[in-house]
């Protein structure tokens, strides 16, 4: 008791401890309860009921609509915008551009406006020129097609392959080089390709995807005075809160973001977006809400895309598979502004296999599109295209089991990092295990035996992987509240992205509280009222939330039971919390009911407060992955139908066995989309223009795309160094090895190598043609 | 645009819109705009009420067992009135061009595309939406199947795919896996649950049939 305490009359004859310091170092769990089963979600009535409120479902009093005008030519300066017509079209509130007069309540946004939102070279289709905000979305799209616009439109480069011809018109004046190459290089390449026995180099590329995600981009901006809130569809509103407390020169007191839903984002929703603040400006405008999101046609041209890559790679490997060298040459873009078109690149080529001689040089060009956004594994599904598709043509050059070369080749250190050891490496298990769960041997020996003119042929095909983060780190803090009737709350920066994230922290507190997952009623993603996260990417939220929920949670349970031992009148490491009880060992046995505890009920609530604390120093924390699938490719027609795929990751400990194999069954599906069907394309010659801004003409897996039969091997291994879950991530490894395995399995049946993405009916038929000609 | 063209035309224009037009249209499939419109001059007498686009017109909306009159603009789509008008956000909006399916409800026992149906269109049949499929506070089957077999990721898609579910196992008590993967082809599902998807159809078809237990 202090002197302070007692002058707290509110709290007299309350027994409140100051607050407690956060645990430091648990020991893993030996065993669990709740952690690892396979558990349905904790919102799943919300998300089923249609109760969930997505930031694009929330509605307000007196609400307006918001829309942009954006660019229609690739590469544009704006000379002119006459909103006349449009403010005066009925319904219409506010229409604001850099050309037109700034209202007095945006007025001290002005630099804002004409500098940084509305630039007035446009570089890519899609960029701003103007917004409206209107009564109905209708009134909203009326306005913006009323909005007269005087363009010059200026020469565009829409190909990375040809930004450093001589004749290629510049994106910016200081050239089509966003950096100065990436270089990368250990030991010794000539010497390595010099051993080799065998020495193969081939090209290959990868087209730019769309994100997609099925809730468009967008969010509802309120003012209160001189506080903002905005409901964002966002993976991190911390993120957003940040970018636009900055930009709007706001204390970030007053910028509150929630995001409790989100309808996907898959990283192009890790930033707020040019619409997040154009909606703030016409709701001060207005002084209305504006509801502001993005039509799937623009969805497709400015927030963000998987760059494009063109990748050379050369090995070499000696008879007994030894990788003796890799030399790694890569271009990519990120559209009109530096946003990492060869970004991770090359992380596979450094980290995946034992490899002493490496040479690596990647180049990031502007060309004249939208801005990239990171896409789930960043550059990995890219590299993967590349370096396992060559695998297996080293294996097969050398006559080896594809499996057998990769067995081969496994590291324990991670090279990239300076041989820093992996806390776990489950790459050998995820193959092995992966392969003998899917009858590997067996089927690549029974399809030796199909008839040699059938016209439908089978091949079953392999690849391997990991990703380049997936440990997670701190900051992180999290806050456990036990209510008297032993009911909890979690409270939690983090976003939920649908990985099940809430289910995940749910089912760790109720470990260690010894409380039914859905006794807890879970706080989350809001800068008003949780504490700071990061944004949910990079497959970090589960190994990064989890520890700081877990040390909160044990926060909590010392309290309780310090309570619990003083009126059982037993030690306290003698009791433990479960079934809602605090139960005794001690003899004679004794239990008692949470909520009969005196201590808590005249306390009302207990808190605890978790922090994550720092990974092992000199160490790499990495998910590894090997997926496997058997497909059957139509000889006379180019279709390739997958029939089954089987993923074996090694992410850590496996938290909760439902929500991560629908997350290795989502990782696989977008895999398939890049190997089969998805493409951005440009209109490289005329205009510059996306030419197939929608899902008709931009096609993602369907459930006809999809095989039905896909098997999830977990190799449960619980990584204790990394942190105290023993988690890792598992949504970005789920798709770095999809599309390379789907490739060779097409070798495997048809003998054809597909080496540019997306493997269409007409791309593989023409090979075939092409094959024969040379055969 | 076509919208401030027919603002600025007269009564007499060609270019209305005719209510009953679109009221012969229900039934025929979500039609277009423009289809509607030939429908209409091919096969029906000179209109006798044109309706204007901007000009609010009345509809009874039957939704969920309840009656809702309206004023709506002839160009509102039917997902719009439900989640902009009425509150009724259970129907998602991800394309407004009938491609994913998010907005997906029944009309009668059949599922539908609420934005590629105009809310103009839409009365005199009965429309449920993910709520309409609620006991109460209590899930349907068809959406407990989807708790059940996690089908779903991030769940924007997720009303629409329990619809078409919904639909299906209305009109096929067993259905096969391929009637369902055909069955669910027009619902996109970006996080890629469809595996569980296709689990979680056939157990809404057993727990429809009474057969409970398990999973």
């Amino acid at each position: 008791m202090t002197a302070e305490r007692d002058e707290r009359y509110w709290e007299e004859g309350l027994d409140i401890p100051q607050t407690p310091a956060p645990s430091s170092d648990p020991e893993p769990w030996k065993e669990t309860r709740i952690v690892g089963t396979p558990r349905p979600r904790v919102d799943a009535y919300e998300r089923v009921s249609g109760t969930a409120v997505y930031p694009s479902d929330v509605m307000l009093p007196q609400m307006l609509y918001g829309a942009i005008l954006r660019s229609p030519h690739a590469n544009a300066v704006v000379k002119g915008v006459d909103v006349s017509r449009a403010e005066a079209l009925p319904g219409v509130r506010a229409v604001i551009s850099a050309f037109t007069p700034t209202d007095r309540s945006i007025r001290g946004h002005e630099t804002l406006l004409r500098e940084d939102l509305f630039v007035p070279h446009c570089r890519f289709e899609g960029e701003v020129v103007a917004a409206v905000a209107a009564d109905t979305p209708y009134q909203a799209a009326d306005a913006v097609r009323a909005i007269a616009v005087e363009y010059d439109v200026l020469p565009f480069l829409a190909d990375e392959r040809r930004a450093l011809d001589s004749d290629a018109p510049l994106v910016h004046e200081t050239g089509n080089r966003v950096s100065a190459p990436g270089r990368y290089s250990r030991g010794d390449v000539e010497g390595g390709f010099a051993e080799a026995d065998v020495v193969l180099e081939r090209e290959y590329r990868t087209e730019a995807e769309i994100h997609t995600p099925m809730e468009l981009h967008g969010c509802v901006a309120r003012w209160d005075g001189d506080a903002l809130t905005l409901w964002e569809s966002t993976q991190g509103v911390f993120s957003v809160q940040a970018q636009v407390a900055s930009s709007l020169g706001m204390p970030l007191s007053k910028v509150r973001v929630v995001g409790h839903y989100v309808g996907g984002g898959f990283g192009s929703k890790l930033q707020p977006g040019k619409y997040t603040l154009i909606a703030a400006l016409l709701a001060k405008q207005t002084a209305r809400p504006v509801k502001l999101f993005l039509t799937r046609e623009e969805s497709y041209l400015t927030v963000g895309n998987r760059p494009p890559n063109n990748m050379r790679l050369k090995a070499g490997v000696k008879r007994d598979g030894t990788l003796t060298a890799l030399d790694f040459y890569a271009t990519g873009t990120g559209g009109a502004y530096r946003a990492g078109g060869t970004g991770a690149l090359d992380w596979l080529i450094r980290d995946l296999y034992a490899c002493a001689n490496v040479r690596i040089e990647t180049q990031d060009l502007y060309i004249n599109a939208g801005p990239a956004r990171p896409f789930r594994a960043p550059g990995h599904p890219q590299c993967a295209w590349a370096l396992e598709q060559l695998m297996d043509e080293m294996a097969d050059a050398i006559g080896m089991d594809p499996v057998d070369l990769r067995l081969k080749n496994v590291p324990t250190v991670s090279q990239g990092r300076g041989n820093a050891p992996y806390t776990t490496t489950g790459l050998a298990a995820c193959i092995e295990e992966g392969a003998k769960a899917f009858g590997w041997r067996e089927a690549r020996s029974a399809l030796l035996r199909q008839p040699a003119d059938a016209a439908v042929r089978r091949g079953v095909g392999m690849a391997a992987g990991l990703w380049v983060a997936g440990g997670g780190g701190p900051p992180s803090t999290a806050i456990v509240k036990l209510f008297a009737d032993g009911s909890v709350n979690l409270n939690m920066g983090a976003s939920d992205i649908g990985t099940g994230t809430k289910t995940v922290m749910a089912m760790v507190v109720a470990e260690e509280l010894g409380v039914d997952p859905d006794a807890v009623q879970i706080e989350h993603a809001d800068t008003g009222s949780t504490p700071y996260a990061t944004g949910s990417g990079g497959s970090k939220t589960v190994p990064t939330e989890s520890p700081a929920v877990r040390a909160a949670a044990l926060d909590v349970k010392r309290q309780v039971l310090d309570i619990a031992a003083e009126e059982m009148e037993v030690a306290a490491d003698t009791l433990a919390m479960r079934d809602g009880k605090i139960v005794s060992t001690a003899d004679p046995p004794a239990e008692r009911p949470i909520a009969e505890l005196r201590g808590l009920r005249a306390r009302g609530t207990v808190t605890g407060v978790g922090y994550r604390g720092p990974n092992p120093e000199g160490k790499a924390v990495n998910p590894f992955a090997a997926q496997f699938c058997e497909l059957e490719v139509n000889l006379h027609t180019g279709e390739v139908r997958i029939l089954r795929f089987l993923g074996a990751h090694d992410s850590g400990r496996v938290m909760n066995r439902l929500t991560y194999q629908n997350q290795v069954f989502g990782g696989i599906t977008m895999g398939i989309g890049l190997a089969m069907t998805e493409e951005r394309v440009l209109d490289v010659d005329q205009t510059g223009k996306m030419v197939n801004i929608n899902w008709h003409d931009y096609k993602i897996p369907t459930a006809l795309d999809v095989p039905a039969d896909m098997m999830c091997v977990p190799i449960d291994r619980p990584d204790d160094e990394a942190n105290t879950t023993g988690a890792k991530g598992i949504g970005e490894p789920a798709t770095i090895p999809t599309a390379p395995a789907i490739a060779n399995a097409i070798t495997h049946a048809v003998g054809v190598r597909v080496t540019s993405t997306p493997a269409t009916p007409a791309r593989v038929v023409q090979l075939l043609a092409d094959a024969r000609k040379g055969g | 645009m076509s919208d401030a063209r027919e603002r600025d035309d007269g009564p007499d224009s060609k270019q209305g819109v005719s209510r009953r037009g679109f009221l012969s249209s229900v039934g025929t499939g979500a039609l277009s705009l423009a289809a509607a419109r030939q429908a209409a001059a091919a096969e029906m007498p000179p209109p006798t009420e044109v309706v204007q686009a901007a000009e609010l017109t009345q509809v009874v909306l039957q939704i969920n067992g309840r009656q809702h009159q309206l004023l709506v603009e002839p160009r509102w789509s039917l997902a719009y009135v439900l989640r902009e008008r009425l509150g009724l956000t259970g129907t998602k909006v991800g394309c407004e061009r009938g491609e994913c399916g998010a907005c997906t409800v029944l009309i009668g026992d059949t599922p539908r595309y609420a934005c590629m149906t105009l809310a103009v269109e839409a009365e005199g049949v009965t429309i449920t939406t993910l709520e309409g499929l609620m006991l109460g506070e209590d899930l349907g089957p068809t959406q407990q199947a989807f708790v059940e077999e996690d089908a779903y990721q991030c769940g924007y898609c997720t009303p629409g795919q329990i619809m078409t579910v919904e639909g299906l196992v209305r009109a096929q008590p067993d259905p096969s896996l391929e009637t369902i993967q055909v069955g669910m082809s027009g619902n996109l599902c970006r996080c890629g649950a469809y595996p569980h998807i296709f689990r979680a159809a056939r157990r809404a078809a057993a727990l429809r049939r009474g057969e409970g237990g398990a999973s």
